[in-house]
C-alpha cells in the first residue's frame, strides 16, 4: 500500500442476525491479512470488530461498521441507530451488562464487549445520545 | 503435534472442518464466554467449550486456534458444522465434560 492509498470497507449489521455476527469481522481480517498487516494488529483489529458487531446485533436497532486502513492505523467506526446506552461509565465497566437471559446463555453479554474493545484500541472514544444512537470509534496504529 | 493426532490420541469425534486437521496444536483454553475466549485465548490453541451454535466458528477462526472440542457430548448446529467446513476450523466432538477432556489434554502434554 502506498502512502495515499486508503481502503474503506463498510458493513451493514443487523439488530439479533446472530447467524451473520461474525461476517463483517471475518472479511476484515481476510483483508487484512491480504494487505499484509502484522498479525499482532490483525489480531486487535478482528477483536474490536467482532465485540462491536456483537454489541450492534445484541443491543441495537441496527447499524454499521466502516473500518479505514491507510498505511499507519486502522480506523474502525460502529455506528447504530439506537436506543442508546443511559450510563457510559457503567457499561465501560468489566462485567456489567444489560443483556437478555437467552443473549448470555449463548455465551454472549458477559459485559467483556466494551472494555475488550478499549484494550485492543490505541485511541478509543464512545458517544451515545439515547433515542439516537451510539457511537464507538477505535484507531489502531500500524507500527513497522 | 497437530489436530488429527489430537483427535486420533483421545477418540474424539471430528465432525467438521476435516481440512484443518493438520493444524499444529500448541496449548489449550477452556470457557464459554465469547468475549473471555476472545480476550484470551491464543493463536493455535484448542478451545474446549459446550456452545455449539455458529458464532463459535467465528471466533475460532478469528484468532485462529486450531480448532474446536465440543464437550460434554452437546450437539453441534447444522449451520455451525457448514460454517467450520467454509472456513476449514476442524469441529471435534467428545461426551466427555470439560474437566474431564481438560485433564486428558493435559495428560497428553498440551
Amino acid at each position: 500500500m502506498s502512502s495515499r492509498d486508503m481502503v474503506i470497507l463498510s458493513y451493514r449489521v443487523n439488530p439479533e442476525d446472530f447467524a451473520k455476527a461474525g461476517d463483517a469481522s471475518s472479511n476484515t481480517k481476510k483483508v487484512l491479512k491480504k494487505l499484509g498487516i502484522p498479525s499482532d494488529i490483525t489480531r486487535r483489529v478482528a477483536i474490536v470488530t467482532y465485540e462491536a458487531e456483537i454489541n450492534i446485533t445484541i443491543h441495537s436497532n441496527g447499524g454499521e461498521i466502516i473500518v479505514s486502513i491507510d498505511k499507519a492505523k486502522i480506523e474502525i467506526i460502529a455506528r447504530d441507530y439506537g436506543p442508546g446506552i443511559p450510563d457510559i461509565d457503567r457499561a465501560m465497566e468489566k462485567g456489567y451488562s444489560t443483556a437478555s437471559d437467552h443473549v448470555r446463555e449463548m455465551g454472549f453479554g458477559a459485559g467483556m464487549g466494551l472494555p475488550n474493545m478499549k484494550r485492543c484500541s490505541d485511541e478509543f472514544q464512545i458517544e451515545s445520545q439515547k433515542g439516537k444512537g451510539t457511537t464507538v470509534t477505535s484507531t489502531i496504529y500500524i507500527h513497522d | 503435534m497437530n489436530v488429527n493426532e489430537l483427535c486420533r490420541n483421545l477418540g474424539l469425534n471430528p465432525v467438521a472442518g476435516q481440512k484443518g486437521m493438520d493444524r499444529a496444536v500448541n496449548g489449550a483454553y477452556a470457557g464459554d464466554l465469547l468475549s473471555f475466549v476472545m480476550a484470551n485465548a491464543s493463536k493455535g490453541n484448542v478451545w474446549v467449550t459446550i456452545q455449539a451454535h455458529a458464532n463459535i466458528v467465528a471466533v475460532a477462526s478469528l484468532i485462529e486456534m486450531a480448532c474446536i472440542i465440543v464437550a460434554a457430548g452437546v450437539e453441534v448446529d447444522g449451520d455451525t458444522l457448514d460454517k467450520a467446513n467454509g472456513e476449514g476450523i476442524p469441529i471435534l466432538t467428545t461426551g466427555d465434560d470439560t474437566y474431564t477432556l481438560c485433564c486428558k489434554l493435559h495428560d497428553l502434554g498440551v
